[in-house]
């Protein structure tokens, strides 16, 4: 074995301007996949933690069907004691309890139409970024009293500030009237302009009050320790629903698919483009391969008849474009992998993702993570295909007749 | 004249005498040029749904509002409509259709439930030609004028409000004095759209119905203008600015929706980018290719240089040999990306991650486009790199010394 390593290597610097053209071809490809993948696992996962933590949590508790209709009598019946029960069952601070109802809210010179949404203040601390987002004022701090925070554009459009009143105008669980007045304590900024356009909270007991809830919210908000864990807290919370409700715990992928196909359809978009980009160095390897056998069909020929079997050259052609693909590997890890340490630091940023941040809740700079997965999934593949690419050039290697070959000019 | 005659028929021959190294390279420029060109096609197709009728709610090049419309887009912020010197510009050529809306938020309440909307007042006759509901109508009728006094909702909205086509809804909204308005309103039509936000967020109704509810006389909240071509509206907006007069603001889409024209200059840039790596991932290939060729040849080439070719002629062979490679294998790429995109016209459904698509802001219908402009930059950029890339072995075999080449074994 080390004498066909050998064998392999010296080969491989009989031309070493072609050897160093296709590994450098490798080394590009692979630059460029470490780069890419590693920025799309650091876009995806932030667009995911920023998306979920601002309200959205992992998990929610609701009734069935009330995700489609968003109907104010679809509930979860007591639905304070339920989220504690669940809080001290799974063990957690990350559970909280809410309630949504559309009203018309109208300030001294402004009505829109808005939702508000019912909220535990101290719950709301551990399950959602948006208490920590103040710009103005304070966040909500009584579970019964009169008071509201609102986003920034909202307010902007309802011409309120902190101190003001607003009055806002719906329909209760039952049908009935519901209206109430209520100061505006705070004012929030969370960066996504169509959150901060529609956001308004109210304490919950207060809501439930108002629009007659009679105990009743809507969903049950639960954030996992991290992403991975989802699945299992889920379907503990799943064993712990009571029986005779109709309730369902609806996991982040549920709760909003548009952000899991965002994801899936940016990366479907990507992988078309790596698959050329790896389809290509594939035709790299495959052209410099098999030049590299056809040129040596007499010196085969040789060593055929002197006895080495064809099973075997093959071999040692494979062991070639694998020292080749290891070196690509290897250089293009070091290379990829600095860049991405670099950008780890000072983090990334390109024309148009400012716009892009307030779309899918990025911060305006990428800071790269240093995953395994990133730095070695790309350059795998790219090796991989080039072992597959040196398959032809071994299969002419069987059909090798010695003492043809030896004549070969 | 001639020795061009020479020089392409001497290239085209040495191209086929190795016959497979030649397949191999030109399959991989033809992968390459398919690949490119196919898929901007696709990204195009995707940023010109977006901008053409993707988020942009309600379309126009260029519209005319309030100053402060924008920050506050209440029935107090209103224009008047267009004056006689403004429809002069209007019924130019340059304008495909235009439309003068009233917009105003809402809330619209059914026996069941309350949601907040977005209420537009139009011209049916006007708005059919602009925006996106009348080809959309999927149920019941579209408005017939200005005066119908009936209203059309999207699908899920309708499906939210627990109502049908038929039923009364309650429309409420705010006058100039902030006073609340509310007005009874059959739904007459349903309309549905690849995008469920606008299904959910927009009601129409006519347009002089909606003035009178709001108490705003002939006022409109803004005038759409849709131009030719949506790349270059600002020569109609300073047309549509000089005569519009003082007292409002005359926007590009650009402005309006910064993240669309952010994605559009992204996408620009990302093609060129795309298209400059999946050259020089087959730059390596062909650099090699080429090395190669000369590399077998230095006998004959010194033979040639010998016999009083000049060194020129030489690097003319070699980077015809390479040009030749290229044309060959973009010929059949770019009729093989026509040949994949013609089949595709009529839209991929991408259903599957529609709601990913509609947080991108894209639909989930993908029309690929194939543009002009793409390939010829495809193209030029492949051909002109290619030259660049064979200078340096065509440089090499013309510096060879004739002696040395021809006794070289």
């Amino acid at each position: 074995m080390a004498l066909m390593l050998k064998l392999a290597w010296r080969n491989l610097w009989r031309h070493p301007r072609r050897t160093w053209l296709t590994t450098g071809a490798m080394v590009f490809s692979n630059v460029i996949l470490v780069f890419m993948i590693s920025m799309q696992v650091g876009m995806y996962q932030m667009m995911i933690d920023n998306t979920l933590r601002a309200s959205t949590g992992h998990l929610q508790v609701q009734a069935r069907g009330y995700l489609e209709d968003q109907k104010i009598r679809e509930v979860v019946p007591q639905v304070k004691p339920l989220a504690k029960q669940l809080g001290g069952e799974l063990d957690l601070d990350t559970v909280a309890p809410r309630a949504a109802a559309f009203a018309l809210a109208s300030s001294a010179d402004r009505s829109y139409g808005i939702q508000i949404v019912g909220v535990e203040p101290m719950a709301e601390l551990h399950v959602s970024s948006l208490p920590g987002l103040v710009v103005e004022g304070r966040f909500l701090e009584g579970s019964n009293t009169e008071e509201i925070v609102i986003g920034e554009v909202l307010a902007r459009n309802l011409k309120a500030g902190v101190g003001d009143e607003l009055t806002f105008m719906g329909a209760g669980r039952d049908g009935s009237f519901a209206a109430a007045v209520v100061t505006v304590v705070g004012i929030l900024e969370s960066g996504n302009p169509e959150m901060d356009r529609s956001l308004a909270q109210v304490p919950l007991a207060f809501f439930q009050d108002v629009f007659t809830m009679d105990g009743a919210g809507h969903d049950i908000v639960i954030l996992a320790p991290d992403l991975f864990q989802v699945a299992t807290v889920k379907s503990e919370v799943e064993a712990l629903l009571p029986t005779d409700e109709d309730l369902v715990a609806l996991d982040w992928e549920q709760l909003v698919p548009g952000l899991k196909q965002a994801i899936q359809a940016d990366m479907s978009s990507a992988m078309f483009m790596y698959l050329v980009l790896i389809v290509l160095v594939a035709f790299s390897v495959l052209n410099t391969q098999l030049m590299s056998v056809l040129e040596r069909t007499k010196e085969f020929g040789i060593v055929t008849a002197l006895g080495v079997s064809p099973g075997r050259l093959g071999r040692l052609v494979l062991l070639e474009a694998t020292l080749m693909g290891l070196m690509g590997l290897v250089i293009g890890v070091v290379l990829g992998g600095a860049l991405v340490v670099w950008f780890s630091f000072y983090g990334f940023t390109f024309p148009g993702l400012d716009e892009m941040a307030g779309q899918f809740n990025l911060p305006d700079r990428i800071y790269l993570p240093v995953t395994l997965f990133g730095l070695l999934f790309g350059p795998s593949v790219v090796l991989l295909a080039s072992i597959l690419a040196t398959l032809y050039p071994m299969a002419r290697l069987r059909w090798l007749e010695p003492v043809d070959a030896m004549r070969a000019a | 004249m001639i020795r061009g005659k020479v020089t392409l028929r001497l290239a085209w021959r040495n191209l086929w005498r190795n016959h497979r190294r030649t397949l191999i390279m030109l399959a991989a420029v033809i992968v390459g040029a398919w690949a490119m060109i196919f898929s901007t096609a696709l990204m195009r197709g995707m940023v010109d749904d977006m901008i053409q009728d993707g988020i942009r709610s309600l379309p126009g090049d260029v519209q005319v509002h309030h100053p402060d419309f924008r920050d506050d887009p209440s029935v107090v912020n209103s224009i008047a409509p267009p004056t006689d010197r403004l429809l002069g510009v209007l019924e130019q050529p340059e304008v495909v259709a235009w439309a003068a809306r009233v917009r105003v938020p809402a809330v619209v309440s059914s026996e069941r439930n309350t949601r907040g909307v977005t209420l537009v007042g139009i011209d049916p006759d006007r708005e059919r030609e602009l925006s996106f509901v009348a080809d959309d109508m999927a149920d019941g009728r579209f408005l017939e004028s200005a005066e119908d006094q009936g209203l059309v909702v999207g699908r899920k909205l309708l499906e939210r409000l627990e109502t049908d086509l038929g039923k009364r809804v309650v429309v409420m909204s705010q006058d100039e004095k902030n006073e609340i308005v509310d007005r009874g309103f059959r739904i007459v039509g349903v309309f549905e759209s690849s995008m469920q936000a606008r299904e959910d967020g927009f009601v129409f109704a006519g347009k002089a119905t909606v003035q009178r509810l709001l108490r705003m006389g002939n006022r409109v909240s803004e005038i759409a203008v849709l131009g030719t071509d949506y790349r270059h509206v600002e020569g109609l907006r300073r047309r549509v600015e000089e005569a519009a007069g003082p007292g409002v603001v005359v926007q590009p889409w650009t402005e309006l929706e910064p993240y669309l024209a952010s994605m559009m200059g992204m996408m620009d840039g990302f093609v060129l980018i795309w298209i400059v790596v999946v050259f020089l991932a087959l730059a390596f290939g062909l650099v090699n290719t080429l090395v190669m060729a000369v590399f077998e040849r230095v006998r004959e080439i010194g033979l040639m240089l010998a016999l009083g070719m000049t060194p020129a002629h030489i690097r003319a062979q070699i980077i015809a040999e390479s040009t030749l490679l290229l044309a060959l294998g973009l010929a059949v790429g770019d009729v093989l990306a026509w040949a994949t995109i013609e089949p595709l016209k009529g839209g991929i459904d991408l259903s599957i991650v529609g709601e990913g698509m509609e947080l991108w802001g894209a639909s989930a219908v993908l029309y690929p486009a194939l543009r002009w402009e793409d390939i010829v930059l495809a193209n030029v950029v492949v051909i002109l790199l290619g030259f660049i890339a064979s200078l340096s072995p065509a440089w090499r075999a013309s510096r060879f010394e004739p002696v040395e080449a021809i006794t070289k074994v």
